[in-house]
């Protein structure tokens, strides 16, 4: 296992960094651009998943310890799940009907 | 207890205890994982059922949520800092970077507390519409869950102080770590998917 003693932080300041760089880039396109709906929600959810995963391996060393395999698994699943509930309710939800 | 204590690893590794207990937390955070994705899964369904009540693009502060935003992720930033120096058996370290971390969470609370108010005022309440019913049950279920990381952390911090860095403190600050990144996590999602969207719709 990595078991880092000495120096700098690298890791987490290297995280946090790029976490911020990556809001205000978000909140940027968002707010500044004239670019169409759909194309900014595409922009800004790669994004926030990009974040997630940096938080988990950055911050939260998601793959260390004799259990990161295991740990990687369960996260790839919590992952899916979500995504199947989240866009399955949309789905569910809104078909058939108009949308105001 | 397991007795197996491996001192190559760092200390809340060091016991097959711990690392089952870590492991637990991993699961628990996966569970947590799901728990929000229903609530996200409601306002993507609602979020934009305003009815005849206010709507959220008129209420939002964009400058309040950039600084609701920075406060969360510098705390999780200072956090992982506060894990390193516990490796490095920098007791004090861990401690003060443990208090900066929960002052910037107060911080936080306190911007969405008043965030939540201005919404009460200007008549957007959870039984306003169903937008808003989804809006508060989302967001007032992560801003809960930073309440209760606070004192959470707080307890452990007072063990810290009676025990010392032990095998089991070592632990326990390293899951309240887990869980304070992980809300720093779902609010990236909240920020990206309620307020930035909110913003341009």
């Amino acid at each position: 296992m990595k078991h880092q003693t000495a120096g700098f932080p690298k890791s987490q300041i290297f995280g946090l960094i790029l976490s911020l760089v990556m809001t205000f880039g978000a909140g940027f396109i968002a707010l500044k651009t004239s670019l169409s709906f759909g194309v900014i929600m595409a922009i800004i959810g790669t994004l926030a998943l990009i974040q997630a995963g940096l938080q988990l391996f950055m911050f939260m060393h998601v793959s260390e310890g004799e259990d990161g395999k295991t740990n990687i698994i369960n996260m790839l699943y919590s992952l899916f799940c979500a995504i199947v509930i989240v866009f399955g309710t949309i789905w569910v939800m809104t078909l058939g009907t108009h949308t105001h | 207890m397991s007795a197996k204590v491996n001192t190559a690893l760092p200390l809340e590794y060091q016991t097959l205890q711990n690392q089952m207990n870590i492991l637990g937390f991993w699961i628990f955070l996966g569970a947590e994982i799901v728990l929000f994705a229903t609530l996200f899964g409601v306002y993507g369904v609602l979020g934009t059922r305003f009815a005849d009540g206010p709507i959220l693009k008129d209420l939002i502060v964009m400058q309040d949520v950039f600084i609701q935003t920075v406060l969360l992720l510098v705390s999780s930033f200072t956090c992982g800092i506060a894990i390193y120096e516990m490796r490095r058996n920098n007791v004090k370290g861990l401690m003060t970077w443990l208090i900066i971390t929960l002052g910037l969470g107060a911080g936080f609370l306190f911007m969405e507390i008043r965030e939540f108010l201005h919404y009460i005022h200007a008549g957007a309440t959870i039984q306003t519409s169903a937008a808003f019913s989804s809006f508060f049950a989302l967001l007032g279920t992560h801003g809960l869950h930073v309440t209760l990381g606070i004192c959470w952390a707080v307890a452990i911090m007072v063990q810290i102080k009676k025990r010392g860095l032990t095998s089991d403190t070592a632990r326990k600050v390293f899951i309240i770590g887990l869980y304070w990144h992980f809300l720093d996590v779902v609010w990236i999602f909240i920020y990206t998917f309620v307020y930035l969207k909110g913003a341009v719709a």
